[in-house]
């Protein structure tokens, strides 16, 4: 699975300008995780609009790794974007006080939703947008949190998998310490995307490609060696996930409702 | 007029659903146009409005024989002959993805999109109604064929457009970008380009190709506008994805000679098709 990396930079970033100004805007604030997603979108960002119209935040909670947060400056070094930690801590545990039976993923969850309401209360702040930094492979197996790390204004890499990140951000140079480590969400200490999820990058980007993109059959897909087992196990997350990738459902009770029977862009009238 | 002339491809931007604003773009281009010496210029799919119009239809609709709003852009068009893209309203209140041809300051021709293509990212045949005629018209630069987009991608719209004389076929396109994943750009518009090639070199004709730049939420035109000449080869063609005019010159002597070559043209028998057609056409409907 190659990628035109030039082809792709020049789009994302003629994106990122377009749709921004048309917006009425030129500036973007991103959540830098230490990360790879965030990193390329950070980096898309700073070489589309320059580095003084980028706000990169990072947003530790007390058991986040402090080599992500060594990486996420490392970005922010190598750009020259401006910067801010705001830690999530205070807000994450003063909810968490009175909720005494509340596990990993609850917790998890409100980690990534208290850094969308900083991140969406820092671009009022900074008169900017919120960037995304969701991959096709995450949001195709929903493996991310609703309204939380998957809320943005506009996402630069949505449309590329977790393959296509790592080829994009060695073309645009992202530090190197990002590329080599693993994936994870650093939602608690040693978790990792791959051991999460029961299959690697690697092997699932090779499957959605033929499964979404090119739109292969079943039968095509055990023909071509792919496991029934791990078919059917992605196939159950995508379909399990898509109300993740759907807006809230309206019950339509009018001639022309929201979300029904209104269509129009989101750049309409821009 | 001899049979050299200069086209401009207008590889234009337009914001989704705001006539004015088009307006004012398109009677900036032609200005330009006309400054660069081109005798035609040739504006993208729905110049006037935008592409993704979705509910916008009826809104940004105009009867195009009737409309205050164009009363400006044709008179801009009296020393220069224009072809740009609307969305009509006939008198039945049918929509049309359509585009017209003006020249002396009088629309003398409209063409309603044949082929709306309903599938992947694409929903027009939801919005809009099906042309029904293909028709060259009259111009200084011979006959000359209308396409809009889609319609190339039918071949026996220029087919029909060829054997009733045009020399010179336009093509208006809003075509987004999709495939990112060879070294030659994007995949549909190499699929473009390798169209316009073909179908020159087979029909022996200029084609003359102006897609669109800008984006419409995450949809990327990439431009691309381009000259074909009649054995083929790429006379002129857009060196950005964004905004740009593409001139040329066109020489009716080069279809003579190309003809004269390859006369694949004199030698197509109609008859032939047409009879074969009507059997399968028979044939269809009996099975």
């Amino acid at each position: 699975m190659q990628l035109n990396c030039p082809l792709v930079n020049q789009v994302l970033q003629s994106f990122i300008r377009d749709e921004l100004s048309k917006a009425g805007f030129h500036r973007v604030v991103v959540g830098l995780s230490g990360g790879i997603d965030s990193a390329v979108s950070c980096f898309l960002a700073a070489r589309a609009l320059g580095p003084e119209n980028v706000l990169a935040v990072m947003m530790p909670y007390r058991t986040s790794s402090p080599e992500s947060l060594f990486d996420a400056r490392a970005v922010v070094e190598a750009l020259g974007v401006q910067s801010e930690i705001v830690e999530i801590t205070s807000i994450v545990d003063g909810y968490f006080e009175a909720q005494l039976r509340a596990n990993s993923l609850r917790r998890g969850n409100a980690m990534a939703r208290a850094r969308m309401i900083v991140l969406f209360d820092k671009s009022m702040e900074f008169n900017a947008l919120v960037l995304g930094t969701s991959n096709k492979t995450e949001l195709l197996l929903g493996y991310g949190t609703l309204f939380g790390d998957m809320a943005s204004s506009i996402n630069p890499i949505g449309d590329l998998y977790k393959a296509d990140i790592f080829k994009l951000a060695r073309y645009l140079q992202v530090p190197q310490s990002i590329l080599d480590k693993k994936p994870t969400a650093d939602l608690w200490a040693g978790q990792s995307d791959e051991d999460e999820l029961g299959f690697t990058y690697a092997e699932v980007d090779e499957l959605l490609h033929e499964l979404i993109d090119r739109r292969v059959s079943r039968r095509e897909l055990l023909e071509k060696g792919f496991k029934k087992d791990f078919v059917q196990l992605v196939v159950n997350r995508i379909r399990g996930s898509q109300f993740k990738r759907c807006g809230p459902v309206v019950c339509k009770l009018s001639p022309r409702s929201v979300s029904h029977d209104f269509h129009y862009l989101r750049d309409w009238g821009m | 007029m001899t049979g050299k002339f200069t086209v401009a491809l207008a590889q234009v931007s337009p914001k989704l659903g705001l006539l004015k604003e088009n307006l004012q773009l398109h009677l900036d281009t032609i200005r330009r146009a006309k400054s660069e010496g081109a005798d035609l210029v040739v504006f993208p799919e729905l110049s006037l409005t935008g592409y993704i119009l979705q509910d916008l239809v009826p809104d940004v609709a105009i009867d195009p024989l009737n409309s205050p709003s164009l009363r400006q852009l044709l008179q801009g068009c009296r020393d220069i002959a224009c072809v740009f893209g609307f969305v009509e309203i006939s008198d039945r209140y049918n929509y049309y993805n359509a585009a017209a041809y003006v020249a002396e300051a009088r629309i003398q021709h409209v063409h309603r999109k044949l082929y709306l293509p309903t599938y992947g990212m694409f929903d027009e045949m939801r919005f809009f109604a099906m042309g029904e005629k293909l028709r060259t018209v009259r111009t200084p630069f011979g006959p000359l064929g209308m396409l809009i987009c889609e319609d190339l991608w039918h071949p026996s719209t220029l087919y029909l457009h060829v054997q009733d004389g045009a020399r010179v076929v336009v093509t208006l396109s809003s075509s987004p970008g999709r495939g990112v994943r060879t070294h030659e750009g994007f995949q549909t518009s190499q699929g473009w380009e390798t169209l316009l090639k073909a179908l020159s070199q087979f029909y022996t004709v200029y084609n003359l190709y102006a897609n669109r730049a800008g984006i419409e939420d995450g949809a990327y035109f990439p431009g691309g506008s381009m000259v074909v000449g009649p054995v083929g080869e790429v006379i002129a063609r857009s060196q950005t994805s964004g905004e740009d005019l593409v001139l040329a010159e066109l020489d009716l002597d080069e279809i003579r000679r190309a003809r004269l070559f390859t006369p694949v043209l004199r030698d197509e028998r109609l008859d032939l098709t047409l009879r074969e057609l009507t059997r399968i056409v028979r044939q269809r409907s009996q099975s």
